[in-house]
């Protein structure tokens, strides 16, 4: 291909734009309202997966060990934690740092005075923490079955319903995802479709003077490029000048609940949104394109 | 020498043995038609020949010409032209097949949202002629069909006639050895006719192969050329200098 004929091709592609504004404004509105509701969506269900990992941080497995356990064997217990899959973190407590802890807290500075001896000597503890919650009840059940043990706090029902609503939320956000990518698809090939069609007389034209398939294509190839890329990022720059707004007024509003309300930033959600929805939109605008101009080619 | 160049000479030997049109027993059938839309015709243009194919409507003349222009591929029998045999042809060859005729139609089939230059110019972006060379060969053809000052017009604001010469410059512009003209005054008055079958006349003078499928008896008799008479499909005459037959 001859450079004057690759830049023909492209200043056709970026005229076709303009020579066929209703059509294109109708297939950007229809990209941009379709990536739009799948961005508000997907940065929706990520601050929900990231509010319950956070919870799930915060679950923790107490275990206390029996009064006859050298503490040389309690330092070598934690090695046997660690080998336990979806441990995230052990945290050792001193008995006498407890009561430190808890006396002052319960009895003011003096609290020491009252109690000559640590009242809860031997309850140091390993405090382990979860990546995933789902496994602790593996964790337990091993830990109880361990001669050292003595005891082993948990909480079955945060752990359980944290991994139910995260079961919950990944199913229902893959199904409306899915439903939703597929509702754009077909939302935007139609619109690709309706906009070549009414296009078909120039495109018979153009080959019965004898243009190759690919000098016919390739405009509107770039053309429905064009589209999807346009179409994609619009909407992303509307999610990305709202979210700080919204996130705001959900964490002034909702005041009360601002401890668990940990949102992620913007940039953290772009990083998956943005590519998602440029190859989204730029994708469909692409093969929505080529598929229907291919349609017209057998002339 | 290349097997390019030796395809192209055997193109040109066949051409002087059989025409530069050749059909030979060609039938067409759709097959959402019982009868066949051409039923086993043999014909045979030379080359600078000025044709006109006559005949009513579902006489098969329309057809033909989707024949000729690689359109339709016949069901039996074989279309020669310019040397192809169009039934071989593969797909990636008929853009350059086509490149070697010119097309008008009744409808004149602009580019509606171009420009009278760019209109003319498309048919020489396609075989990617310099655009130096384009600036000379645009308004050299234009100023050939009369529309010289015409060029930076909006071809939907041209009159049907003005219309007809744009698509006559663009058929043209790349010297085709054929030029096939469906219906070319189907859409225009009198006047626009003439002036119309007098252009498409001069360039059959200058040596262009002309093939003129027309169902007006005014024109045909007026200019005296081969006239090739079909109905249901099938040819019932073929004389030089011949008139419109009417079908009563």
């Amino acid at each position: 291909m001859k450079i004057s004929t690759f830049f023909y091709t492209l200043w056709q592609g970026v005229r076709n734009l303009f020579r066929n504004g209703w059509y294109s404004l109708a297939s950007i509105s229809t990209i941009a309202a379709c990536l739009f509701l799948f961005g508000l969506f997907f940065s929706v269900v990520f601050n929900i997966r990231n509010i319950l990992m956070t919870a799930e941080e915060a679950v923790s497995v107490t275990v206390f060990f029996n009064e006859d356990v050298s503490d040389e064997r309690v330092a070598a217990f934690e090695s046997e934690i660690w080998k336990r899959s979806g441990v995230g973190d052990v945290v050792f407590h001193d008995d006498d740092e407890i009561w430190a802890e808890f006396g002052s807290k319960y009895y003011g500075p003096d609290y020491a005075t009252g109690f000559p001896e640590n009242p809860l000597e031997g309850d140091h503890n390993y405090e382990i923490f979860l990546n995933d919650v789902s496994m602790q009840d593996s964790l337990v059940h091993w830990l109880e079955s361990q001669s050292e043990v003595r005891k082993v706090n948990y909480s079955e029902v945060t752990a359980d319903t944290l991994t139910g609503v995260n079961s919950l939320i990944a199913y229902v956000s893959i199904a409306i995802i899915v439903i939703l990518l597929a509702v754009s698809i077909f939302l935007i090939s139609n619109t690709v479709r309706v906009g070549i069609s009414v296009r078909a007389e120039e495109i018979s034209i153009m080959k019965y003077v004898g243009a190759t398939d690919f000098f016919v294509r390739a405009p509107f190839v770039l053309e429905g490029i064009l589209i999807g890329l346009i179409g994609s990022v619009i909407p992303l720059l509307l999610i990305h000048e709202l979210y700080d707004y919204v996130i705001k007024y959900v964490t002034d509003r909702f005041a009360i609940l601002s401890s668990l309300l940990n949102f992620l930033p913007i940039d953290e959600i772009f990083r998956y949104l943005m590519p998602v929805s440029l190859i989204v939109g730029v994708g469909i605008g692409f093969f929505g394109s080529l598929a229907t101009v291919r349609k017209h080619l057998r002339v | 020498m290349t097997s390019k160049d030796k395809k192209q000479l055997k193109r040109e030997k066949f051409v002087d043995e059989n025409g530069i049109i050749f059909l030979d027993h060609v039938s067409m059938n759709y097959p959402e038609q019982g009868a066949p839309a051409i039923d086993d015709i043999s014909l045979r243009i030379d080359r600078g020949e000025f044709v006109f194919i006559t005949g009513d409507s579902g006489s098969g003349k329309s057809t033909m010409i989707k024949l000729l222009l690689r359109e339709l591929v016949c069901t039996s029998g074989n279309v020669y032209v310019n040397g192809y045999n169009t039934k071989k042809l593969r797909h990636g060859q008929i853009p350059k097949f086509r490149r070697s005729l010119g097309v008008v139609f009744q409808d004149f089939r602009l580019l509606r949202d171009r420009n009278v230059y760019e209109n003319v110019a498309f048919a020489q972006r396609i075989i990617e002629v310099p655009s130096a060379q384009m600036r000379r060969n645009v308004p050299s053809i234009l100023s050939m069909v009369g529309l010289a000052g015409k060029y930076k017009s909006d071809v939907r604001k041209l009159s049907g006639g003005e219309q007809q010469r744009v698509a006559l410059a663009r058929a043209l512009i790349n010297k085709p050895s054929i030029l096939l003209a469906d219906e070319p005054t189907g859409n225009l008055d009198p006047n626009n006719s003439w002036e119309i079958m007098n252009m498409i006349e001069e360039i059959n003078e200058m040596g262009t192969t002309v093939v003129v499928v027309t169902h007006s008896p005014e024109i045909v008799n007026a200019m005296k050329k081969r006239v090739v008479t079909m109905r249901k499909g099938i040819i019932i005459s073929d004389e030089q200098e011949g008139l419109y037959i009417n079908e009563d």
